[in-house]
């Protein structure tokens, strides 16, 4: 086990590629905040799933957008678990649409949930990090952030600002023992993927070396690296785990 | 007064390595005791700890002397 004694704090728990960050930092042995904004039921099933494990987690609503939610968050981890070792900032949204006919609104929950967010909880956990001189910031971004992509105006903005953020937190935290490196998942299967339709899956398929689409446990192993000791020589990066999609 | 410049004082000493007797009133965390920006803001963290306070993100960026954060947390006592 990679991680016994760690606490980690994981942003869109209840589904998808945080689920299975959440389930796979326990295995190694880390107690997890499974974070959820609407999924209560399923934010509580992965905590249960993870006492089976022996380890302890606590699922806690937040919307990551909203500075006062994330404090407050980020208080019940310290107040639970004594400290804080590892952030995932893994919620995310889509709301795709041609830039032509791209709404504000769309415009703005993108860039809210899936930037601001990641900027409100890496500020929010900080000062305790700090404190320890030592911590673990894990960003999800997006290998389309990397190379753009029709209709994801948005989301690219967004997915591509993670990235340019995770590089900038790497250089002010580093003399604290902080570190924040990224992830920029290619197709991965999720509810976020199940959504488009199947002309573009089999045409994302042929742009994969692989030739496969990855699996959420393909993203947490990628994490459980950053998260671990194993990594500790690496801070600002951003590594593809796409299949080849992008090199 | 005395009291709280003592605390503050000690807090300086442990962060930032710097001789009491360079802790003065005027002394400038940046320019005299040869702090970073990420070191002051440490500073203010450890201020709100020891004096159960909050100081608010505006607040912390007009303390600039050791004399600012004494001042400050009398004030706010
Ligand atoms: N799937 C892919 O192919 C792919 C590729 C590249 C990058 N990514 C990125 O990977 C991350 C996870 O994606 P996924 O595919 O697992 O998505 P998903 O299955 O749709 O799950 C999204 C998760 O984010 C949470 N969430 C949404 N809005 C939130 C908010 N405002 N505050 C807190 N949590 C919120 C959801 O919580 P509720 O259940 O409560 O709604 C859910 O747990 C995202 O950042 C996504 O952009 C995914």
């Amino acid at each position: 086990m990679k991680l016994e004694g760690k606490i980690a704090l994981i942003t869109g728990a209840s589904r998808g590629i945080g689920r299975e960050i959440a389930l796979e930092l326990a295995r190694q042995g880390a107690d997890v905040v499974v974070n959820y904004s609407g999924s209560e039921e399923r934010a509580n099933h992965v905590v249960a799933e993870i006492k089976e494990m022996g380890r302890n987690a606590i699922a806690v609503q937040c919307d990551v957008s909203n500075s006062d939610s994330v404090a407050t968050m980020v208080k019940e981890t310290i107040d639970t678990f004594g400290k804080l070792d590892i952030l995932v900032n893994n919620a995310g949204i889509t709301k795709d649409n041609l830039l032509m006919r791209m709404k504000e609104d769309e415009w703005d929950d993108v860039i809210n949930i899936n930037l601001k967010g990641v900027f409100l909880c890496t500020k929010a956990v900080t000062r305790q990090m700090m404190k320890q001189r030592s911590g673990r910031i894990i960003n999800i971004s997006s290998i389309v952030g990397v190379s753009g992509n029709p209709g994801q105006a948005n989301y690219v903005a967004a997915k591509s600002g993670v990235i340019g953020l995770t590089k900038t937190s790497a250089k002010e935290l580093s003399s604290r023992g902080i570190t924040v490196n990224a992830v920029a998942p290619g197709f991965i299967t999720t509810d976020m993927t199940d959504k488009l339709n199947e002309e573009v899956k089999e045409q994302m398929l042929k742009q994969i070396p692989l030739s496969r689409f990855g699996e959420p446990a393909d993203i947490a192993n990628v994490v459980v690296f950053l998260a671990s000791d194993d990594s500790r020589y690496m801070t600002g990066q951003t590594l593809h785990v796409d299949g080849g999609m992008v090199m | 007064m005395a009291e709280v410049l003592e605390r503050v004082t000690k807090i300086i000493v442990d962060r930032l390595g710097v001789e009491e007797s360079e802790v003065t009133l005027e002394a400038s965390f940046k320019d005299d005791l040869g702090a970073d920006s990420l070191d002051v803001v440490e500073l203010v963290m450890e201020l709100e700890d020891e004096f159960d306070m909050e100081i608010s993100d505006d607040d912390a960026e007009k303390i600039a002397t050791v004399g600012d954060a004494v001042n400050y947390i009398q004030a706010k006592q």
